[in-house]
């Protein structure tokens, strides 16, 4: 005999343990299996982008901060990389080494949250994450030496950064550096074969390599499926011509390829540090830049490989105090609109992971 | 045979108790019921504070230790916070079934301990066919938890249910030929006569069946990494989502009485139960029931949690093949070398798990993956 079934609806969110802020899927399901999955979000709208069109050019650099909340230095930086271009600014040597070491730190410091999470979603009860909030506590204690704040940093300037570093942090830095590879190593000895992490993880959540060019992904989703792309690489901004470093990518696009590449960003980032490290020149840490500037009626785009994906801004100048128009291009939010054709047929468990291996940002989604 | 006569048709009668039961049947009942009573509640207390400290050892940070010294007393500030909590019940749940639940699902926990030997003879009920009641017994909380699931009208609860009666059905088996190796080298199924027939714990014995029943058990009582039921990361709690204030606590209590009752009864059935010298016996108990649960947090920190339809596979392609390839081998040694030296058959048997084990890990695959839609 035949039982009659029929699919139904589950709201997984926007208030879940594992949707990574306020996000919802409204998934229809026949059984475990997904047989359909509608991505909505909205539920973190601040406005941002028009409440940049209110404030001066430096004034919109707090806001940065709250997008990538786990990555506010990046988030500033990109912005401060658009108005420089914009403006037509010139950024002192010292600044952009500075610049580039706490690029890389925040890198580290979001895929250590980024790979936590997902060990997390796959129901690894709390440890790999704590292990890992661990290190990015060192991280942590770094900015608050360079700018007093551990989450929203508002440190970069146009022109430049806020202020110099101290002299307790390059030696701090230095052994921050030292220790980190080992702690990395650590992370492999104990997930890198984990058995069940690799039934888990492995070939679930394909995103081919057409898929993830097509829809746009960036960052370690579009890097994981086989794609050598990095901006770093492709359009070097700031001074990343100047350093030796490698761009990991997986083969398959599951799960387990975007975990690993996010293990082997965070020794690449470890080697970039280590290269800025060295060659830091003395100096001024910022230009000479009015309080208010007026950059020439125009607009410019400048992006960055954010930890997440390629961030852009894209701002449009009337020749006034505040931008015209500020645009964010999130990689979180671009990176999600895979989602739908990952999970589809997957099992929950299983999109609860693939939606923890993309990694994305709530606060970022959303704007 | 005797005290199932008793306990059935002769209530009370002193000729018929046997002798090493104190007083008369009642006061015995009355004893012993309390112990239990108060072995499990204080040992779950210990085993709450115990995991919370131990899983925070292992996960680099302190746990619990501001109540009490030690935070010892963090347990007791638990129970006090969840008993004044408000009782929340959804408009749309099946409120009878709702409020029954925890009751059906903690109940047959503490029924296990009656047949678990604290002592020589120290148990509520030598019942003649102990370790068949525990089996039979301990499926029935899985009742509760389905009533939980499906009363709470909460499509979180009822998947991590079905989850949880797939688990137990899938599960059952090859715990019960697990213990059907134990019962054959024992030649007997009341518990203490387990425990007596353990000159040498049965975990050399047999290995295999040690293994099997440690992770058929650690499934059936939902521990990771098979802790699909109350999966906190996909189905928030799981079939207890919708449960708060005293009713919560009646599950958080059958989980770990639940944990208790499975170390209880691997400390019997494998490591020699009560057994141990220079310690009074009830101390040895209690040392090794504590051991087996460190374990189990030990798997809970380490180890991420599998998915449903690898559990299943888990349990048809691995476990239960295995289950009825020890059966076999463990019917053949006891028929055909009856007296056989232990120290002759510990190595043979650990070499047949090794070699079992990797061999069947080579040929089976877990789960199914994609289903196209």
């Amino acid at each position: 005999m035949a039982l009659k079934t029929e699919p139904f609806v589950l709201n997984i969110g926007p208030a879940h343990p594992s949707t990574h802020g306020v996000f919802r899927m409204r998934s229809t399901l026949d059984g475990e299996v997904i047989v359909d999955m509608e991505p909505v979000f909205g539920y973190l709208h601040r406005g941002i982008e028009k409440l940049a069109e209110e404030r001066t050019y430096t004034g919109v650099i707090p806001l940065t901060d709250r997008l990538d909340y786990l990555a506010s230095m990046s988030n500033n930086l990109a912005y401060c990389l658009a108005v420089e271009k914009l403006a037509g600014i010139e950024v002192p040597e010292r600044a952009e080494y500075l610049r580039v070491i706490l690029a890389e730190l925040q890198r580290i410091a979001s895929h250590l949250i980024a790979v936590g999470a997902f060990l997390n979603d796959c129901g690894a009860f709390m440890t790999p994450i704590l292990y890992m909030i661990r290190e990015r506590e060192k991280i942590l204690d770094l900015f608050d030496m360079v700018c007093g704040q551990r989450l929203t940093y508002n440190f970069m300037r146009v022109g430049g950064v806020s202020q110099d570093i101290p002299e307790e942090f390059l030696p701090a830095l230095r052994r921050f550096v030292g220790q980190m590879p080992g702690f990395i190593d650590e992370y492999d000895r104990f997930l890198k074969e984990n058995e069940i992490l690799l039934a888990r993880a492995k070939g679930v959540g394909i995103l081919t390599r057409e898929m993830a060019i097509n829809s746009s992904a960036g960052g370690p989703v579009l890097r994981g499926s086989g794609v050598k792309w990095d901006i770093r690489k492709a359009d070097p901004y700031s001074i990343y011509d100047r350093f030796e470093f490698d761009i990991p990518t997986g083969a398959a696009g599951d799960c387990y390829d975007r975990y690993r590449v996010r293990v082997e960003e965070m020794r690449q980032s470890v080697r970039i540090i280590k290269q800025a490290m060295e060659q830091l020149p003395s100096g001024p840490v910022r230009s000479e830049v009015p309080h208010l500037i007026h950059p020439p009626v125009g607009e410019a785009y400048a992006h960055i490989e954010a930890p997440k994906g390629e961030l852009g801004f894209y701002l449009v100048s009337d020749n006034s105090i505040a931008p015209y128009r500020c645009h964010v291009r999130a990689p979180s939010l671009i990176n999600l609109t895979a989602l739908r054709d990952m999970v589809v047929g997957w099992k929950i468990a299983d999109a609860i992971i693939i939606f923890g291996s993309i990694d994305i940002c709530m606060g970022e989604v959303d704007r | 045979m005797n005290i199932i006569n008793l306990g059935i048709n002769n209530l009370g009668q002193p000729a018929t108790l046997p002798p090493d039961w104190p007083g008369g049947f009642w006061w015995h009942w009355l004893v012993f019921t309390i112990i239990i009573l108060a072995f499990v509640l204080s040992m779950v207390m210990g085993f709450i504070y115990f995991e919370r400290r131990g899983m925070a050892r292992m996960q680099a940070r302190l746990g619990p230790n501001r109540v009490g010294p030690f935070g010892l007393l963090q347990p007791v500030a638990d129970a006090i916070k969840v008993l004044l909590k408000e009782d929340i019940v959804p408009s749309k749940a099946d409120k009878i079934v709702h409020w029954l639940a925890p009751v059906v699902a903690f109940v047959p926990v503490l029924l296990i301990f009656a047949v678990v030997p604290f002592q020589d003879g120290a148990l509520l009920a030598d019942l003649n066919i102990g370790i068949l009641y525990v089996v039979a017994i301990s499926s029935i909380s899985t009742v509760g938890i389905f009533m939980a699931g499906w009363g709470s009208s909460n499509k979180y609860s009822l998947l991590g249910a079905m989850r949880g009666v797939a688990a137990i059905v899938s599960y059952e088996i090859p715990v019960v030929l697990a213990i059907a190796g134990v019962v054959m080298i024992a030649g007997s199924l009341s518990m203490n006569q387990i425990v007596l027939a353990q000159n040498v714990p049965f975990i050399l014995l047999q290995p295999l069946g040690f293994l099997l029943f440690f992770i058929g058990s650690c499934a059936e009582i939902n521990r990771s990494p098979f802790d699909l039921l109350e999966a906190d990361s996909e189905l928030v709690a799981g079939f207890h989502t919708e449960y708060s204030g005293m009713k919560f606590a009646m599950f958080y209590l059958v989980e770990y009485a639940e944990a208790l009752a499975m170390s209880a009864i691997i400390t019997t059935l494998f490591l020699g139960g009560w057994r141990g010298p220079i310690l009074p016996p009830w101390l040895w108990f209690v040392i090794k029931v504590v051991a087996v649960f460190f374990v189990m947090i030990w798997t809970r920190t380490t180890l991420p949690r599998i998915r449903i339809d690898q559990m299943m596979a888990l349990a048809w392609k691995f476990l239960l093949p295995l289950a009825m390839i020890n059966l076999v081998i463990t019917a053949v040694q006891v028929l055909v070398w009856p007296t056989a030296v232990p120290w002759v058959m510990i190595p043979v048997n650990l070499a047949i798990m090794a070699v079992l084990v990797v061999v069947w890990s080579k040929f089976f695959k877990l789960g199914w993956g994609r289903v196209e839609v």
